[in-house]
C-alpha cells in the first residue's frame, strides 16, 4: 500500500515529526537516532526499510564484528588465498589454474518455522553466493542439528528439512557429498540447518560484488519479486523466538529450484562471454542489500527505478519491494553495449531480466518510485557502517561447576559383557547410527565427478578430468565439547574437519565457518562466542589455514535457554590426483590395523558419557594442533605413496565406532587387540583428538612404520582386518550382522 | 569412423553433461542438442538425459514432451532413430507415447539415491547388445517419481514380447510394477530406464563401477557396424 502523499526524500525533510515504525522493523531507539543523524533528517519509509534490514544482526554482524576481526588479524600467510573475508565467498587457489570457492551459512530460524522451505532456500542462498563469485557450483554439504531423535517435534522438523535440502539440491543437479546430522535436546526449539557449497572456476573468472563505471547498467534477473520473506532477516533471524508473538510463517521464503537452475546456467553463460562487471545475489535483505553493497563496493553511486522491478504482486509497496527476500534473483552490473547480449542469454534460458538502474558518477544510492525520489543515501552507511556493539561478556558462573563434574569419574563397565552391551548401545545411538536414511534422499552422483561422499570422512570432487586434481571438504562441530570449553571446542571442531580432510588424502587449505550461538544480549553466550572465535582464530593461525568467510547465527535460543555454543567448521583441501584418495571402508582381509596418535582417558563430552550416562561435564579432549598437523602430513603421504588402503579419523564414539564403520562399509570384520598400557574401555571409547586408524597392506608395513617413526608420530598395531565380526580379543565379539542391525535400524525406526 | 550421439538439454536437465562424458568415454562423439531447436544436427542417435526438466512441474516429462526438439525426436524415433531415455528422459518417452506406461511418485514418498542391482532382461536392443541376457549389474538410481505403472494388459504384453529390458533385483526402490526398471519399444531402438548408466562409467567416480558403459558401447558398435 502506498502512502498518500508518497514519502519522498523531499516529503521526509518537510515532515520531520512523522512517526515511523522503526521499533516494529527491529531497530533500537539509538539505532534509529543514528539513521536520522546520518541523513540529517528523518528517513523516508523506504530508507527506513533499507536501514532496518541491513542493520539487523543477520546482515550487519553488529554483535560479532569486534570478535570476527581476529580472523583477519590472525590470518596465517597463505599462498592459496585469492579472495578473503568480505566477499560473497572466499576463493582458494587449487593449482592448474583452477580456483575453488566455498562457504557455509545458516538457515536455522526459517527451518524451524517451515522446515521444507527453510532448508530448501538455505541451499538456494548458499549456491547463489557461489555463482556470484563466478564459479560453477559443484557440490553441497549440510551440517544439521536437531533436538532429541525421539522427540515428536523432531519428527516434524527433520523429515521436512531433509526433504527440503533434497528437493532443492537434487533439482539443481548438485551432488550432496557431506555434512553431519547431530541430535541433542539443546536444539529442540532451535534446530541448526547449516548449508555449505563449493564452486569451481578458472582464476581469470573470479567475479566480485561491485558496481563500477558510470553509465553501466544494473540488471535484475531471475524470479519476479513477491511478498515472501519480507523482513526475514530483521525480524526472524535477529530475535529470539517467543511463543506469545504471532506466527512468523509469512516471513519464510518459498523456493523454486527450477528457476535457480536456469539462473545458474544463464549466469555462467554470461560470465563465459565476459559480459559482467560486478554481480551480487539477492539473499537476506533482498534489493536493499544488493543495491547498497554493489554501490558501496564500487567506485560510483547508483540510481535505481523501483517501478521497473518485475513484480509477482502488483500491490507491493516500495518498502516491501526493497525488503522482499523472494528467492532466485540476482543483480548484475553490465556495460551498456553488452546489455543486449546479456538480455539475450537470459531470454535463451527463459529468465526474466530487466534493467532497473545504472551506475552514476556520484556517491549516492538514489531510488525512485512513481517519479519521486524515495531513497537518497550514502550506500556505505547502509551496507558497511551499521552499528557495532561491544556487547558485555562474562564467563558464566556455572562454567566451573560444569568442568568440575568430571566425566572420567563416571561408573565404567565392570565386565566384558557390560562393555559389549555399551558398545552396541553406542553404535545404535542416534548420533552414532548410520544416517543413510537421510543421505539416500540426496543425489550423490550428479555431475559425474563425485569421488567420495558421506559417510566418508570428507566429500571429494574431481575438478580436472585430465590430471585428476580434486578437492575435499569436511564439516565438523561438537556443541558438547564447546559447552565444556568454547575455546577448545572451536579448536576441536577445526581439528576434526582438518583431520577428516587429511584422512581422505587431501591437503587442508582453508576454512569457512558457521558460528551458531544463543542471544548476544546474554553475557554468558557472548563469552562463549568470544572464546570460540578466539580459539578458532588461534588454531587457524597455527595450522596455516585461513578463514575465508562464513556466517554467524545468533539468537538460537528459546526463552532464556540457549543452544550449546556450536561453531561448525568447514575445511577445504586439495588432492593432486583423486586416484590416490583413501576411503573409510576396509578393502582387504589380512591388512594390518594401526592406531595413530596417543590415547588418554578422555571422556568429557564424549558420546559414551551422553549415551550411557546422559551426562555432560568435565573437560573436552586436549587440543594439540602440532600433533594434528603431523598426523595430517603422515596420512597425506601414506595416501599418496600407497601405504594405506583405508583410513578413518577417530572422534565421537572413539576407536570402536571408527572400526565398526570401516567394517560395515567394507563388509569385512576386524580382530582387535588391546595394546599394552591401555584398558579395553579407554582403548575402545576414549575420544582423544589427533588420532586415526589406518589399514596397511602387509607389504607396506615396514615402510609405513619407518615413516611414522622417523617423523615422531606414535603408532600402535591394534589388529587386523579379518572375518565377519568385530572381535576385541579377551573381551567380546560382535558379528557384522548384529552390528549392521544396530547401526542401520535406529534412524528409520525413529523417523521414517 | 565414429558415431555422433545427441544429448538433449531441456531447461532443468541435470545429467546432460555427464551423459556427454559417458558417450565420449565409450568412444563416440557427443553432440549437444537444445530443446528449442527442432534440428537434430544429423546425429545417429539421441539420449534424453536425467534431471527435472521444467522443474517436473505438472508431471515429470509432461511439458518437455511438447518442446520443439521432441517433435523431431518422436518423428525420427518412429522411423528407427535409436533413442535412450534415462530417468527424466524415460518419463519424457512415456509422456511422448514412444514407450507405454508411466511413472508415479515413489511408493515411500521420498527421493531415493542408491547403488541399484538390476538384471538385464533383453540384450538385443540398440542400447543393450553389449550385455548378456540375464546379466546382473549395479547402476546408480536417483529419483522422486520412479514407480513404473501400466495396466495389466500392457504389462503382460511387455513381458510376452520380451520388452522388459531391466528389472530391479533384491530391492524394489520405488514400487514399480513387476520390478520393472526399464523397457524397450517393439523395434528395440527406443529404450527407457530409471537408473543412470552414465553415472557408472569410470572406476573412480560414484560407486566405482563401470556397469553402465555397455549402454554407450552397444549403440556405438551398432552404429559403426551399420
Amino acid at each position: 500500500m502506498s502512502r498518500t502523499p508518497l514519502d519522498t526524500v523531499e516529503h521526509a525533510a518537510a515532515t520531520p515529526d512523522v512517526e515511523l515504525p522503526w521499533a516494529e522493523l527491529g531497530l533500537k531507539k539509538d539505532e534509529y537516532e543514528r539513521v536520522v543523524e546520518i541523513l540529517g533528517r528523518r528517513p523516508t519509509g523506504a530508507e527506513l526499510a533499507m536501514y532496518s534490514v541491513m542493520w539487523s544482526e543477520h546482515c550487519s554482524y553488529k554483535s560479532s564484528k569486534v570478535h570476527l576481526r581476529q580472523f583477519g588479524e590472525k590470518a596465517p600467510e597463505s599462498d592459496a588465498l585469492l579472495v578473503g573475508i568480505g566477499e560473497n565467498a572466499g576463493v582458494v587457489d587449487v593449482g592448474h589454474g583452477y580456483a575453488v570457492t566455498f562457504k557455509v551459512e545458516s538457515h536455522n530460524h526459517p527451518s524451524y518455522v517451515e522446515p521444507y522451505q527453510g532448508a530448501a532456500t538455505g541451499v538456494g542462498g548458499i549456491v547463489r553466493d557461489i555463482i556470484a563469485m563466478g564459479a560453477r557450483p559443484v557440490a553441497v554439504v549440510d551440517p544439521l542439528r536437531f533436538g532429541a531423535a525421539d522427540h515428536p517435534d523432531t519428527k516434524r522438523v527433520l523429515p521436512g528439512v531433509v526433504a527440503g535440502i533434497g528437493g532443492y539440491g537434487n533439482c539443481l543437479g548438485l551432488p550432496n557429498i557431506g555434512g553431519e546430522v547431530v541430535f541433542d535436546s539443546c536444539y529442540q526449539g532451535n534446530p541448526l540447518v547449516n548449508a555449505g557449497a563449493i564452486g569451481v572456476m578458472r582464476h581469470e573468472d573470479i567475479h566480485l560484488a561491485k558496481a563500477s563505471g558510470a553509465g553501466n547498467k544494473v540488471i535484475l534477473y531471475g524470479a519476479r519479486t513477491g511478498g515472501d520473506g519480507i523482513g526475514g532477516a530483521s525480524i526472524l533471524a535477529s530475535e529470539t523466538f517467543d511463543d506469545a508473538k504471532p506466527s512468523k510463517r509469512p516471513a519464510v521464503q518459498v523456493g523454486d529450484p527450477f528457476q535457480e537452475k536456469l539462473l545458474i546456467e544463464c549466469t555462467l553463460e554470461a560470465f563465459q562471454e565476459k559480459l559482467v562487471v560486478g554481480i551480487q545475489d539477492l539473499g537476506a535483505a533482498g534489493l536493499s542489500c544488493a543495491t547498497s553493497e554493489l554501490a558501496s563496493n564500487g567506485s560510483g553511486g547508483m540510481r535505481v527505478t523501483l517501478d521497473d522491478v518485475p513484480l509477482r504482486d502488483s500491490t507491493l509497496s516500495p518498502e516491501e519491494i526493497l525488503m522482499s527476500e523472494s528467492q532466485e534473483r540476482m543483480c548484475a552490473v553490465v556495460e551498456p553495449e553488452k546489455v543486449d547480449r546479456f538480455l539475450e542469454i537470459c531470454d535463451k534460458w527463459d529468465v526474466i531480466a530487466t534493467v532497473i538502474g545504472e551506475v552514476t558518477d556520484g556517491d549516492r544510492l538514489e531510488i525512485y518510485w512513481h517519479g519521486g525520489k524515495i531513497v537518497d543515501v550514502d550506500p556505505r552507511t547502509v551496507a558497511h557502517d551499521g552499528p557495532v556493539y561491544e556487547r558485555p561478556y562474562a564467563r558464566p558462573s556455572w562454567q566451573d561447576e560444569l568442568q568440575a563434574d568430571d566425566a572420567n569419574k563416571l561408573p565404567r563397565p565392570s565386565s566384558a559383557d557390560e562393555l559389549k552391551d555399551q558398545v552396541l548401545k553406542l553404535v545404535a545411538s542416534p548420533n552414532q547410527a548410520s544416517k543413510s536414511w537421510i543421505t539416500s534422499q540426496y543425489d550423490h552422483f550428479v555431475q559425474g565427478n563425485t569421488v567420495l561422499a558421506q559417510p566418508e570422512d570428507s566429500g571429494m570432487i574431481r575438478v580436472d578430468e585430465e590430471s585428476g586434481l580434486g578437492v575435499a571438504i569436511a564439516t565438523d562441530g561438537n556443541g558438547r565439547y564447546a559447552k565444556l570449553d568454547p575455546y577448545a571446542g572451536a579448536q576441536l571442531a577445526l581439528a576434526e574437519a582438518y583431520r577428516n580432510v587429511a584422512t581422505t588424502g587431501a591437503k587442508p587449505l582453508a576454512v569457512s565457518d558457521c558460528l551458531n550461538f544463543g542471544s548476544p544480549e546474554d553475557p554468558a553466550v557472548m563469552w562463549q562466542f568470544a572464546e570460540a572465535v578466539r580459539g578458532l582464530a588461534d588454531a587457524c593461525q597455527q595450522l596455516g589455514t585461513p578463514v575465508t568467510g562464513g556466517n554467524v547465527s545468533l539468537y538460537n535460543q528459546t526463552g532464556e535457554v540457549a543452544i550449546h555454543p556450536t561453531p561448525v567448521v568447514a575445511v577445504l583441501g586439495v588432492i593432486d590426483d583423486v586416484a590416490r584418495r583413501t576411503p573409510v571402508a576396509f578393502q582387504e582381509e589380512g591388512q594390518l590395523l594401526y592406531l595413530l596418535g596417543d590415547t588418554r582417558e578422555e571422556f568429557g563430552g564424549s558420546a559414551w558419557s551422553q549415551v550411557v550416562h546422559d551426562h555432560l561435564g568435565g573437560l573436552p579432549p586436549q587440543v594439540d594442533l602440532e600433533r594434528e598437523r603431523l598426523l595430517a602430513e603422515i596420512l597425506i603421504s601414506a595416501s599418496r605413496d600407497g601405504m594405506i588402503d583405508s583410513a578413518h579419523d577417530l572422534s565421537d564414539g572413539g576407536l570402536i565406532q571408527a572400526v565398526v564403520e570401516s567394517a560395515l562399509l567394507g563388509g569385512k570384520g576386524a580382530r582387535l587387540v588391546v595394546p599394552d598400557g591401555l584398558d579395553a574401555f579407554t582403548f575402545l571409547l576414549s575420544e582423544s583428538a589427533g588420532r586415526a586408524v589406518v589399514a596397511v597392506p602387509r607389504s607396506e608395513e615396514v615402510r609405513f612404520n619407518d615413516m611414522c617413526g622417523a617423523r615422531g608420530l606414535p603408532v600402535t598395531r591394534v589388529g587386523v582386518v579379518d572375518g565377519d565380526s568385530v572381535e576385541v580379543q579377551g573381551e567380546f565379539t560382535l558379528t557384522l550382522e548384529e552390528l549392521r542391525k544396530a547401526h542401520e535400524e535406529t534412524i528409520p525406526a525413529l523417523l521414517a | 569412423m565414429t558415431a555422433r550421439i545427441g544429448v538433449v538439454t531441456f531447461p532443468g536437465s541435470l545429467d546432460d553433461r555427464d551423459t556427454q562424458r559417458a558417450i565420449r568415454l565409450a568412444g563416440a562423439e557427443p553432440v549437444a542438442l537444445w530443446h528449442k531447436d527442432k534440428d537434430l544436427k544429423q546425429v545417429d542417435a539421441v539420449v534424453l538425459p536425467g534431471g527435472f526438466s521444467y522443474g517436473d512441474y505438472l508431471r515429470a516429462g509432461a511439458i518437455s514432451r511438447f518442446s520443439p526438439v521432441m517433435e523431431t525426436v518422436i518423428e525420427q524415433a518412429k522411423a528407427g532413430l535409436p533413442v535412450l531415455g534415462i530417468c527424466n528422459g524415460f518419463q519424457v518417452l512415456t509422456e511422448a507415447h514412444l514407450l507405454p506406461g508411466g511413472m508415479l511418485g515413489n511408493d515411500h514418498l521420498h527421493f531415493i539415491c542408491r547403488d541399484q542391482k538390476l538384471r538385464v532382461e533383453n540384450a538385443t536392443t540398440s542400447w543393450t547388445s553389449d550385455y548378456e541376457s540375464g546379466q546382473e549389474i549395479h547402476i546408480p538410481l536417483k529419483n522422486m517419481d520412479g514407480r513404473y505403472v501400466a495396466d495389466e494388459y500392457t504389462l503382460d504384453k511387455l513381458e510376452a514380447e520380451g520388452r522388459v529390458a531391466f528389472r530391479y533385483l533384491d530391492f524394489n526402490p520405488n514400487g514399480s510394477l513387476r520390478d520393472i526398471a526399464g523397457i524397450t519399444n517393439e523395434a528395440g531402438n527406443v529404450v527407457g530406464l530409471m537408473p543412470h548408466p552414465e553415472h557408472a562409467v569410470e572406476p573412480l567416480i560414484g560407486t566405482g563401477r563401470t556397469d553402465g558403459l555397455p549402454f554407450f558401447t552397444s549403440i556405438l558398435k551398432k552404429l559403426v557396424n551399420a
